[in-house]
């Protein structure tokens, strides 16, 4: 029994550390605590099904297609929409208010298009989720595609954060935005890539979504929730971190969900949540 | 000037007292919903608006006294039902602000939004396994016309106590925090009792506010009273008036609040579009709220003059 | 349809003129019936009220007008005309959008929203205007109670025991038949709905003699329910029941059949009965119960399914969609006896027999009693298995088949 609640719940946060990529890229390096994330990851759902259904386009492949034109969107949604909120805060903590903001607005906007083009309807597609055996314990495939997927994309993201120079330049917008300027670093520029990143890695994690998951267009706001403690949790900014962070979540869900009430799950990821941030603000793995 | 304020304010306060005698049953829902968010934002600001945390647990509080009044409505009387609820509220903003001392910027942000889901799902879990009554009944003989005065008054009360607090030792010391929190400490204000202070004053207020609406909605669970869009409306109201200000909060929430319903009952469909793009228009062209905007205005045209708060 | 004041003037004074220049006969007709309803176009109820509530508001809409109109008990035709306002999933909203079409735009009639706890938020305000309120989508035991409280509404959906008790006898029945054994797993979603059912089957599990080996509630909101399922496989139960909602309905189904899991009984709560059911259950949704049913076999309501299908473009759900046109056919019927006052309204829906697609309906105490509680997906459709001794009900199949 523990080994099945260990399976289960490592494939679980597996796909929750997928849904906070993202999150934590355009958070971390932009700066941009983007509300309407979820919406993100809903649209690019929405997309894998149309593609799905309507031109048979396996979601696998839709979602190589999804994921640089989740780049392109956040690429030009930061060039129009965010980057003239960072030029007017310049160094004060009015991003921050700003951000929440206007992409609080957008996640309206995002939920009101997808109602009046998809309708209120619940949608899902039936794609590899036949049983796998792990280790003697059934999981579906697309989860463990999920998993998959995550432990490659977060895995590889580590690895370049850490070994390459395009890396290096992130983490030091991440880490000192106000130096970053002053070794030669395009702040802007490297911040409009981490919210591109961000952005195709939410359409990366929506697709993933949209094959193993039910979703309607009102639902963006619990996959924020969801990516948004796993990034506090983990530290912002931080791959690695939330990486683990996930896989924790996961672990403790299905942990108590099997020894102690299935009612409890979401009230113990709250207050684990909010305990992380007590007794760590800057994350388990942030610096500080 | 100074005197003049609170006199018309007066004025104003008894007209509005006198209006539902005037106006439908629509006109006074509009009028009820109008002073709940004017209540709801400025009592948001008391705090929020000078310390600059922005708090998304308005409707932790704001449900915590709707579901105060459900679980007791039948069993005390309702002044006493209000009481209960108003030391609820400020017993959990103590909690809550001790916990979060050491939080700031987005942090204290993110942290009151989860306060609001756990909240919600520690009651979700008390009444389904303790209980075993999901979902109550409010059974009140409460007019419409009784919920207005009292948010009214409720609204009053809350302006009234920002404006006190704003030219008191306590409004410098929370304007010093809002600037520097480094600075207060040093020129010897005392940061965590005067936040604490001025975070169980909003709680209060908020969580009285839940209770004095709820009879409106009859039947009452979690996923009703925690809706989180009431936190988000509550902050975006106050940022639109002017968070800082003493009439911003006000100004700022009884637009809105006519837009929604307007676009709700013209746009059904396209709602939430309108909505949206409202919001990211608010963000871009009115960043310090309407008043600042309006002010900004009135220094280009004339020679700046002092400022009144 | 969208309305403002003096655009619905103007609509008016249009058709008014129309029907005017086309016929003298029917001048009476020239004035038309208002008709408003609050429902959820955004929020958290958009999905509910966006399958079961609008389409069956818009078609019943579009039906009768196309038809000519309401039809009043002069034998006059009045068409109807819409006033429609998003309750954006809130109560606070909600309660101000009934006022304003009784005391604003003074409306004729009013439709009620969706959910239960919509339904009770306005059930004041239509007593207190007196308009009838025929409450469909609001599942509650107290039903009874709130008839008496507020005697113009009609409640039509019965109440969680209902449900509970329509499970309870189909599994008893199997049970004694010595096809599945004693144990039952099941679990119930953390809110009003789920916790009514479960409060209801409880009793009734034990009275049937059977023994709750597995009992646990989750929040709503749960995505994953690998584990909550894996343990029920584990428990040894021939029966696994959840009181769910739909996307937990669907979610458990999904995963089941990743992992495999094959009870003799599966039944699973609101969701069950959707269109897009067979989609979601991978085209294998044969033996799965639920919530509801349908007496598939009838001709009328072969025929709503059809006319859904055409100008929705979706079929119904298979519970509350049809009671809800039936409601609507029985508000067209009383007008047409005793006109738009609603006192005689509600008196004529209280008392009054009605030919509906969902058969003849006559309320019991102001409540609507000869429901279906438990449906079974059989042969492409969703079937109702309970009560058995109602005209129209199927066989349950028990073992479920594998997926």
């Amino acid at each position: 029994m523990a080994l099945t609640t260990l399976i289960l719940g490592l494939v679980l946060g597996g796909t929750y550390a997928l849904l906070a990529l993202g999150l934590t890229l355009q958070y971390g390096i932009a700066r941009i605590m983007n509300l309407a994330y979820g919406e993100f990851t809903l649209v690019a759902a929405f997309c894998l099904v149309a593609l799905f259904q309507g031109a048979g386009i396996p979601p696998l492949w839709a979602m190589i297609a999804v994921a640089p034109a989740g780049y392109a969107v956040g690429w030009a949604l930061y060039a129009v929409m965010m980057r003239p909120l960072v030029t007017r805060a310049g160094n004060s903590g009015r991003l921050e208010v700003d951000s929440i903001l206007a992409t609080f607005g957008l996640l309206f906007l995002i939920q009101g298009v997808l109602l009046v083009v998809f309708g209120a309807n619940f949608t899902s597609i039936s794609y590899l989720d036949q049983g796998v055996r792990v280790l003697g314990v059934s999981v579906a495939a697309n989860k463990l595609i999920a998993f998959g997927i995550c432990a490659v994309v977060g895995g590889g993201l580590v690895l370049a954060l850490h070994f390459t120079r395009w890396g290096l330049t992130l983490r030091a917008v991440a880490q000192t935005p106000g130096s970053a300027p002053l070794v030669g670093i395009d702040v802007n520029r490297m911040a409009r890539q981490g919210f591109a990143l961000g952005t195709a890695l939410a359409a990366v994690g929506g697709a993933s979504v949209a094959m193993h998951q039910t979703f309607s267009a009102t639902g963006g706001v619990v996959f924020t929730m969801k990516a948004l403690v796993i990034v506090i949790m983990g530290g912002v900014g931080n791959i690695g971190g939330a990486l683990v962070a996930g896989l924790a979540l996961g672990l403790v869900e299905t942990f108590v969900a099997t020894a102690i009430d299935p009612g409890l799950t979401l009230a113990a990821t709250f207050a684990i949540f909010l305990g992380v941030l007590l007794w760590r603000p800057q994350g388990l793995f942030g610096r500080g | 000037m100074l005197k003049v304020v609170p006199f018309l304010a007066l004025i104003a306060l008894i007209v509005l007292a006198a209006v539902p005698f005037a106006v439908s049953d629509y006109g006074l829902g509009l009028l009820i919903g109008a002073v709940t968010y004017v209540t709801l934002a400025s009592a948001w600001a008391l705090f929020s608006g000078h310390t600059r945390y922005i708090s998304l647990a308005t409707v932790a509080f704001y449900g915590t006294g709707a579901y105060t009044v459900a679980v007791l409505n039948e069993v005390l009387p309702y002044w006493a039902v209000l009481a209960v609820a108003a030391l609820i509220g400020g017993a959990m903003a103590l909690v809550v602000g001790l916990a979060t001392l050491r939080l700031a910027g987005v942090y204290f942000v993110i942290f009151t939004f989860g306060l609001a889901e756990l909240v919600r799902q520690l009651i979700t879990w008390y009444e389904v396994n303790v209980t075993g009554t999901l979902g109550r009944y409010i059974f009140l003989d409460i007019t419409a016309r009784g919920i207005y005065w009292q948010m009214l008054g409720l609204a009053a009360v809350t302006i009234a106590l920002t404006a006190y607090i704003q030219r008191s030792r306590l409004g410098l010391a929370l304007k010093v925090i809002g600037d520097d929190e480094v600075v207060a400490a040093h020129s010897g204000i005392h940061l965590a009792r005067t936040k604490l202070v001025a975070f169980a004053a909003s709680a209060v207020i908020l969580t009285l506010a839940g209770a004095i609406a709820s009879p409106r909605w009859v039947y009452v669970e979690p996923a009703i009273v925690f809706n989180p869009t009431v936190s988000f409306l509550t902050v975006i109201m106050a940022l639109l008036g002017g968070a800082n200000r003493l009439w911003g909060p006000a100004l700022g929430a009884v637009p809105l609040f006519l837009i929604f319903e307007f676009l709700s009952a013209h746009f059904p469909d396209t709602y939430s579009i309108f909505l949206g793009l409202l919001f990211i228009g608010v963000v871009f062209a009115l960043p310090d709220g309407v008043l600042a905007g309006l002010d900004k205005l009135k220094a280009k045209r004339t020679q700046p003059k002092e400022r009144t708060a | 349809m969208i309305n403002t004041p003096r655009l619905r003037a103007l609509k008016r004074a249009v058709l008014g003129t129309a029907l005017a220049l086309g016929s003298a006969s029917i001048l009476a007709a020239a004035d038309t019936v208002t008709i408003g309803y609050a429902v959820a176009r955004t929020g958290a109820n958009a999905t509910g009220a966006g399958i079961t509530t609008i389409p069956n508001y818009e078609l019943w809409v579009k039906d009768v007008n196309a038809a000519g109109g309401l039809t009043l008990p002069d034998g006059s035709q009045r068409m109807i005309e819409v006033v429609e306002y998003d309750n954006r999933s809130s109560n606070e909203d909600l309660v101000r959008a009934i006022e304003r079409l009784a005391s604003q735009d003074k409306v004729d009639l009013i439709l009620p929203p969706w959910g239960t706890g919509g339904n009770l938020a306005v059930a004041p305000l239509f007593a207190r205007f007196g308009y009838p309120q025929l409450a469909v989508t609001a599942v509650t035991d107290k039903a009874p109670d709130f008839a008496k409280r507020w005697d113009r509404s009609f409640w039509m959906l019965g109440g969680g025991h209902d449900y509970a008790a329509g499970l309870v006898d189909t599994l008893k029945a199997a049970h004694e038949a010595g096809t599945i054994n004693n144990k039952v797993a099941v679990v119930s979603v953390a809110d009003g709905f789920g916790i009514d059912l479960i409060k209801g089957a409880r009793p009734a599990f034990k009275e049937a003699g059977f023994d709750l080996v597995y009992d646990e509630s989750y929040p709503l909101g749960t995505s994953d329910f690998a584990a909550i399922l894996s343990e029920a496989q584990g428990s040894g139960a021939d029966s696994f029941v959840a009181f769910s909602y739909p996307p937990g309905s669907f979610g458990m189904v999904k995963t089941a059949q990743s992992m495999g899991y094959n009870p003799p009984v599966f039944y699973i709560g609101v969701g069950g009965a959707f269109p897009i059911f067979p989609k979601i259950a991978d085209g294998k949704p044969t033996g799965v119960m639920a919530i509801g049913g349908g007496d598939a076999d009838s001709p009328a309501i072969q025929d709503y399914f059809a006319r859904h299908t055409e100008v929705i473009g979706t079929p119904p759900d298979s519970w509350a969609s049809a009671i809800t046109y039936a409601s609507l056919q029985m508000l067209a019927q009383a007008v047409e006896r005793v006109g738009l006052d609603h006192e005689a309204l509600a008196q004529e829906i209280s008392t009054g027999t009605f030919d509906t697609v969902i058969g003849t309906v006559k309320l019991e105490d102001n409540q609507l009693r000869d429901l279906w509680w438990t449906g079974q997906w059989q042969d492409g459709a969703f079937r109702a298995v309970n009560p058995a001794d109602k005209a129209g009900a199927s066989v349950p199949v028990i073992p479920k088949p594998e997926w």
